[in-house]
């Protein structure tokens, strides 16, 4: 309880997400460009992170089909950002197996001026195993 | 302290059940206040405002011959009348009564008792440290002007206008467009019972027209207000229709023949387009066209001008200008309704877009026999017949980025339903699907109502929410939405999309809220007195609220409240005179100087100067001195800030006992 209460409290802090705003109408699930790739949708991280059952958010392939597109963030009535919250359960599961799924020497050569920094970071976090 | 010798003082301490008692030590408060100079008398009770409380007040008074009390309870705003009256009814002047606000501002604000309790004290010894400094005031009387003014002419304006008219008083009513009728006049059938709109709301616009209480000012605006409860003063601008509107007929010959006819049709939502000389509807009162200045091809270029030659009465004025009418009233009813927010944020539902994706009130036009397509749905893009289509509820509500209302609209899940219906019913082939967060329909016969558009005309409600919007290579459109209840994302392909789009307060609010000194929220909407207890009087005196600028509601409650705000006013104009307030300004002659500096900044304009024989310690002299005129001042006591000489002091809240007060506090 207490570790899981302190997985949840982590998150939410690296998030910055409150899903007690949620008011569940499902649009983030209804904006998702990935929906069907995913095992847990949008709507159903911020209610599971709300319940505290993040363990099976932790394992889950969900977290890397999540485009980072940010379209449930802009659309969020409720301004609850889901992303974030799926970004926040995705550096948790990359700091609990201390490592980058790409290494910092592999950058440079990726580099392409047409590729936005943001875009960078992200696949920084989320390819390459 | 200041004490005065003479003043026997009793303190009341209120319980208010647990409201007071749950933070606050009472009775320590009653034993503590005791001590205080002046008091003879003090005691605590559950209810002071009940009848046995006020009945240990009357007692108290009569027994200790007191000649003022201290009630330690709710705010004044709540209960300070109510006191006033046992104090008079005891024979004392009703300003001997001082109330120390110790549950709003002590109880329900504190949860350690301790703290409670002190500062409930120091509340209570404020209020006798002012208490003593008191004296009896009498409150003059001020006449009463029996009309009334109503602001906006939707159902609650006519509503509110035809009671007032039927208690036999006089009644005007400012509408800012071209006709009466509001949004109801735009709508097809209404919910929960169906009939049309038209059907139930012409009669009463012909009603509000025919009767001789009655005088409507179309196509006009408030510029101005001054004045106060029984006697405002408000200025009247009737805009120039361009049409001598005492031989006009209203054949409507002019608009035949008008040749400018592209400008988008307002009534009709922009659907249409209608002419620079134009009636809004064929049921329009007054039923007299007005001229689009921004339209009409004369003011443009000069020429044109085929309306006057059309016109058999020689009615078309090009010259006219607006009017300015000033009128009294002894009562103001703010009715001015609402109007759906835009919609052209919200990218994801391509309204901008498509012009398949409609608003709810353009559908009510599509689906009225009176509208663009004569009542029949039709897809906007290439008018042919839908067979899907898809609404959307809770667009723009319920949200709290800057695109959307912090609130319920209140009024959607029921149209929306009643929209589903009346399509199940006259188009059986159209697949009808609702995507919602909540179906809100509490109401008489409300939630029987959503729940026949699911069993008896197999509408299709999806709880979930529509993310996008898209426009297919073959014209039609794309909703993508999830169902979460079967947690999968739906993709529906549909002739039309339909945005139960939110409400909010029309923006004239603002401008008029502050020339009426009526208080708005953060949403807009005008505030009551009070939510529970008052809610069709504004929080000042004379102005009352009716329809929709209070809040969201549907008709029904609409013509309740406009019925309620209706009552307030005629008990307001049965009264001959009113009793003003008598804590007004006073200036004190041997001090003023006659610098005007009060009259600068009082808002109410209730200061002038008069020359005036003054004997200053043996030396007379005639001087130029501040007057105020106690009927119109409202004592808000800016003069007596600004006063560089000390002059100006407001009755019952001296700047004696304002310091005694605040001495009080600081012991
Ligand atoms: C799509 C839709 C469908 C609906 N369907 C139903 C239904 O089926 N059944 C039902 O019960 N309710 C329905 N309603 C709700 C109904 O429309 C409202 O309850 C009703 O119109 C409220 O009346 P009102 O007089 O308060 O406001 P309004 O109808 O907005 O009237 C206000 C009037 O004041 C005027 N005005 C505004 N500001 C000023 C100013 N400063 N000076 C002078 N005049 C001013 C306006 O021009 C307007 O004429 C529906 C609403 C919508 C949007
Ligand atoms: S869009 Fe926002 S409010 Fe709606 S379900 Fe997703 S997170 Fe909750
Ligand atoms: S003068 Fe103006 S209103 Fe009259 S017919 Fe010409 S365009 Fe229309």
């Amino acid at each position: 309880m207490s570790e899981n209460t302190n997985l949840k409290e982590s998150i939410l802090r690296t998030s910055g997400v409150n899903p007690k705003k949620c008011m569940k109408c499902g649009k983030c699930s209804g904006t998702c460009p990935a929906f069907d790739e995913m095992e847990y949708h949008p709507h159903q991280f911020v209610a599971m992170v709300e319940k505290g059952n993040i363990e099976p958010l932790l394992n889950s392939k969900s977290l890397y089909y999540c485009l980072t597109c940010f379209a449930c963030v802009e659309r969020c009535p409720r301004s609850v950002e889901p992303a974030k919250l799926v970004e926040a359960v995705r550096l948790e599961v990359i700091r609990q197996q201390n490592q980058n799924h790409l290494t910092a020497n592999d950058i440079p050569a990726k580099l392409d001026s047409e590729i936005p920094q943001q875009a960078l970071v992200s696949a920084f976090r989320k390819y390459a195993k | 302290m200041e004490v005065n010798e003479l003043q026997k003082i009793g303190v009341f301490v209120c319980w208010c059940g647990s409201n007071i008692a749950g933070t606050v030590d009472v009775a320590k408060v009653a034993e503590t206040l005791k001590n205080e100079p002046g008091v003879v008398f003090s005691t605590d009770y559950q209810y002071m405002c009940s009848e046995a409380g006020q009945l240990i007040i009357k007692n108290a008074i009569k027994d200790n011959g007191l000649t003022g009390i201290v009630v330690c309870s709710c705010s004044p705003r709540m209960h300070e009348a109510t006191f006033r009256k046992t104090a008079e009814a005891a024979g004392l002047n009703p300003y001997m009564v001082e109330i120390a606000n110790v549950r709003e501002q002590c109880s329900w604000i504190h949860k350690d008792m301790e703290e409670g309790t002190e500062k409930a004290i120091i509340l209570g010894r404020s209020a006798v440290a002012k208490l003593n400094l008191n004296t009896p005031l009498i409150a003059g009387e001020n006449p009463v002007t029996k009309r009334a003014l109503v602001i906006g002419g939707g159902i609650a304006g006519i509503q509110t206008a035809l009671d007032i008219a039927d208690a036999g008083f006089e009644v005007d009513i400012v509408e800012k467009k071209q006709t009466i009728g509001g949004k109801m006049a735009q709508l097809d059938k209404t919910f929960p019972t169906l009939d049309c709109a038209a059907c139930i709301l012409t009669p009463k616009m012909v009603d509000a027209s025919a009767n001789d209480k009655i005088t409507l000012y179309t196509y006009s605006e408030v510029d101005n207000v001054s004045g106060f409860v029984g006697n405002f003063t408000v200025d009247i601008r009737k805009k120039a229709r361009y049409i001598n509107t005492d031989v006009c007929t209203g054949c409507g010959a002019c608009t035949e023949k008008c040749p400018s006819r592209k400008t988008p049709n307002e009534f009709n939502m922009g659907l249409d387009t209608r002419s620079a000389i134009f009636i809004p509807f064929a049921q329009a009162i007054p039923n007299i066209p007005s001229i689009d200045k921004n339209a009409c091809l004369h003011f443009k270029t000069g020429k044109c001008g085929i309306c006057q030659k059309t016109c058999g009465v020689n009615a078309i004025d090009f010259e006219q200008e607006d009017e300015i009418v000033t009128r009294e009233y002894g009562a103001i009813v703010a009715a001015t309704g609402f109007n759906p927010i835009k919609v052209d944020k919200f990218d994801e539902f391509q309204y901008s877009q498509s012009p398949d994706v409609v608003t709810s009130l353009e559908l009510e036009r599509i689906m009225n026999a009176a509208g663009p397509t004569k009542g029949k749905l039709v897809r906007p893009s290439d008018h042919k017949h839908p067979t899907d289509m898809v609404f959307i509820q809770c667009v723009g509500s319920r949200g709290e980025s800057c695109r959307e209302k912090g609130y319920c609209s209140k009024i959607c899940c029921m149209y929306t339903a009643k929209h589903a219906m009346l399509i199940r019913d006259k188009y059986p082939d159209v697949n009808v699907h609702v995507f919602y967060i909540d179906v809100r329909t509490p109401g008489k016969n409300f939630d029987e109502f959503y729940r026949r558009a699911v069993e008896e005309y197999g509408v299709d409600y999806i709880k979930g929410m529509v993310g996008k919007v898209s426009t297919r290579s073959n014209g039609r459109l794309l909703v993508q939405g999830s169902d979460l209840l079967a947690n999968e994302q739906l993709l529906l392909e549909t002739d039309m999309v339909v945005l139960a789009t939110a409400i909010e307060p029309d923006e004239s609010v603002k401008d008029l809220a502050t020339m009426l000194t009526a208080s708005i929220d953060t949403n807009n909407f005008l505030t009551e007195a009070h939510a529970k207890l008052r809610p069709v009087e504004s929080p000042t005196a004379g102005v009352f609220l009716s329809g929709v600028c209070q809040g969201p509601k549907d008709i029904p409650e609409t013509v309740a409240q406009a019925g309620a705000a209706a009552s307030k006013v005629i008990g307001l104009l049965c009264k001959d005179k009113l009793i003003a307030n008598p804590c007004v300004a006073k200036s004190e002659e041997l001090l003023c100087s006659g610098c005007s500096v009060c009259a600068n900044v009082c808002p109410y304009g209730a200061i002038t100067y008069e020359e005036k024989e003054v004997n200053d310690h043996g030396v007379r002299e005639t001087r130029r001195l501040a007057q105020v005129n106690s009927a119109v001042c409202q004592g808000c006591g800016a003069c007596t800030v600004a006063c560089p000489s000390g002059a100006m002091d407001l009755q019952g809240f001296s700047t004696r006992q304002i310091m005694a007060e605040v001495d009080a506090i600081c012991k």
